[in-house]
């Protein structure tokens, strides 16, 4: 990780950017509409990823942050009738200062404790959004939200722009997190994520980073709540369903963890499955589990983490450098 | 805070239990700013237990702990590395899954606000990278820095382990057992390492091989069920006959 990304390693990646570029009008809108979910979903999972790969901290209550993106949406355009502009500081404000909340608690514990905790912070997210009426209207959820008013040329109604937005949003997020897990920081978590006790003889404060992570990721994530309100005209207490934050967490498991890019194949190959699979509604956590268990079994480190590690070992090693 | 003629460490008191056991048992020792001191003793004296205690990975029981006249006995790990306490470990504790460099960068930055910094890729910090190899050319494993440290030989990560505790320019290093495992060539080379560092940096040092402690150091002081029982010389502390039948006795001289 310390040295720059080889040229071929960007062969794959530019050659998915053209083709998302140029995709939507050749698809059907259903596709369409498929993708655009799959980048927003994309956006949550690689922010899990900052915890899960890159901390190695495994977090059973991302939909939070989600669900906070989105309820900033869905209350602030209802109520208020305040625009993009507005709306999307103050929802990855709220989602960054209620991640600050549940930091403080969750990094109290380690290992399946911390899964535990973060599992009833998620819950007691969506026990809120269920229960506080008066703001979430509760069961019905916020419906009827408007696509954002973004200052642009051309209106963000139609199904083909707001995959374009939803594009833009993944590729902002998609920089920012790279751009965290190469810094010096990113070098720390994984550090932290390696040996706790070395680290704190080295000098690092754990607590700290894995705080500071807990934080940005759950920032990232209640970015993609954001869009993810817009992109349905609605909220409600579904989007904070424990199962929300299961998909997420096998979005990266699947993608492979610490790859930024592996959970965001995960999440369009979760969201695309769910959707195929959706005339069997009943049975999607039975395949989420199957999926899950199979994913550990065939592909502990994830599809791009299997690929990675079988075109290195057919590649030559790569030249050392004189001592 | 930290008056010239301070002890580089000062322990007063020192006291562990885990349970009813007392691994250390009331340990005062003074250790001189760029002073090489041995702490030798038989398994389970409790030597890496002061090692422990002194680095901030476990509490003491009682009794303090100063270091260049602060005391530190209730300091957190990283802030006692921040006053310049680094240490090595007796059982080999590097980063098994990432490179020899990546290890190495991460002890570098480590005292360094460069480590909170998340608006740069770390490939752009030369000066990291540099600091960085001159430490592995400085134990010889410039060479090998791309391999992942898993893929180490044990004498290899002993060495990265000293480039590691190196990397803070620290004045108080702990050592604990730096040459446990390795063969005889290995160890002279590890001795030769030892002895080529900057004399101003104050060193304990955890040995079994007597031949190395007193090689290293110009004075001992022998553990023995968590108490200090001998004190002194490298000479004084051979002659000494309760020395001579609790350890050297035990263990054959060397
Ligand atoms: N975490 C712990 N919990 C309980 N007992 C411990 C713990 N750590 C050490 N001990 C006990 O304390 C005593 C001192 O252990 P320590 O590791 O400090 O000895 P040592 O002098 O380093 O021995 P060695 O030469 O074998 O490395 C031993 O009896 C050991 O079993
Ligand atoms: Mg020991």
């Amino acid at each position: 990780m310390s040295g720059p990304a080889p040229a071929n390693r960007l062969v794959v990646p530019v050659v998915v950017l053209a083709v998302l570029l140029a995709a939507p009008p050749f698809l059907s809108s259903y596709v369409l509409t498929l993708l655009t979910q799959s980048l927003i979903y994309a956006i949550v999972a690689m922010s899990l990823d900052l915890l899960l790969g890159y901390l190695g901290l495994p977090s059973l209550g991302h939909a939070a942050y989600l669900g906070v993106g989105a309820y900033s949406v869905g209350i602030l355009t209802s109520r208020y009738g305040a625009g993009f502009g507005t709306v999307l500081p103050v929802g990855v404000g709220l989602a960054l200062i209620l991640a600050a909340v549940f930091g403080l608690l969750a990094l109290r514990a380690t290992g399946v404790y911390f899964l535990m905790i973060t599992l009833a912070l998620g819950m007691v997210a969506w026990g809120l959004a269920y229960r506080w009426v008066s703001l979430t209207q509760g069961d019905n959820g916020i419906s009827g939200l408007p696509r954002p008013d973004v200052p642009l040329p051309w209106s963000l109604a139609g199904a083909i722009p707001f995959y374009y937005f939803a594009l833009a949003g993944f590729l902002l997020a998609l920089g920012v997190l790279w751009l965290i897990v190469h810094s010096p920081f990113g070098m720390s978590l994984v550090g932290v994520r390696e040996s706790e006790t070395r680290m704190r003889t080295l000098g690092y404060h754990v607590w700290l980073h894995k705080y500071l992570g807990f934080v940005i990721s759950g920032g990232v994530a209640g970015f993609g709540g954001v869009l993810w309100a817009y992109y349905n005209g609605f909220v409600g207490p579904t989007d904070l369903d424990l199962s929300t934050s299961v998909e997420v967490l096998l979005m990266v498991a699947l993608g492979g963890r610490a790859t930024l890019l592996g959970p965001a194949l995960g999440a369009g190959i979760i969201v695309f499955l769910k959707n195929l699979v959706s005339v069997y509604t009943q049975r999607w956590l039975l395949i989420l589990g199957a999926a899950y268990i199979g994913t550990i079994v065939y592909a502990p480190e994830g599809i791009v983490g299997a690929v990675r590690r079988l075109s290195e070992a057919t590649e030559p090693a790569p030249a050392r450098p004189e001592a | 805070m930290s008056p010239a003629s301070a002890s580089a460490l000062s322990l007063s008191g020192l006291t562990k239990a885990f349970g009813g056991l007392r691994a250390l048992d009331d340990v005062s020792l003074e250790i001189q700013p760029g002073e090489r001191r041995a702490i030798i003793g038989p398994n389970g004296a409790g030597k890496t237990t002061l090692f422990s205690l002194v680095s901030g990975e476990q509490a003491p029981t009682g009794g303090r702990i100063a270091l260049f006249g602060r005391d530190i006995t209730r300091l957190a790990p990283h802030r006692r590395a921040a006053l310049g306490l680094a240490r090595t470990y007796q059982i080999t504790n590097l980063f098994p899954r990432l490179t020899v460099l990546d290890n190495c960068l991460l002890a570098v930055q480590a005292l360094s606000p460069v480590k909170l910094h998340l608006h740069r890729p770390l490939g752009r910090y030369r000066a990291l990278f540099d600091r960085a190899e001159a430490l592995l050319e400085s134990v010889g494993l410039l060479a090998k820095r791309a391999a992942p440290v898993r893929d180490l030989s044990h004498g290899e990560q002993r060495q990265l382990e000293i480039a590691l505790a190196l990397a803070g320019t620290p004045r108080l290093l702990l050592l604990d057992e730096p040459t446990a495992g390795l063969a005889l060539a290995e160890s002279q080379m590890m001795v030769a390492l030892l002895k080529g560092l900057d004399p101003a940096i104050t060193i304990l040092i955890i040995e079994h091989d007597m031949a190395v402690a007193f090689e290293l150091t110009d004075r001992v002081t022998v553990l023995h069920y968590g108490r200090v029982v001998a004190d002194g010389s490298a000479r004084d502390v051979r002659a000494d006959p309760l020395v001579q039948e609790i350890y050297l006795g035990a263990m054959g001289t060397a």
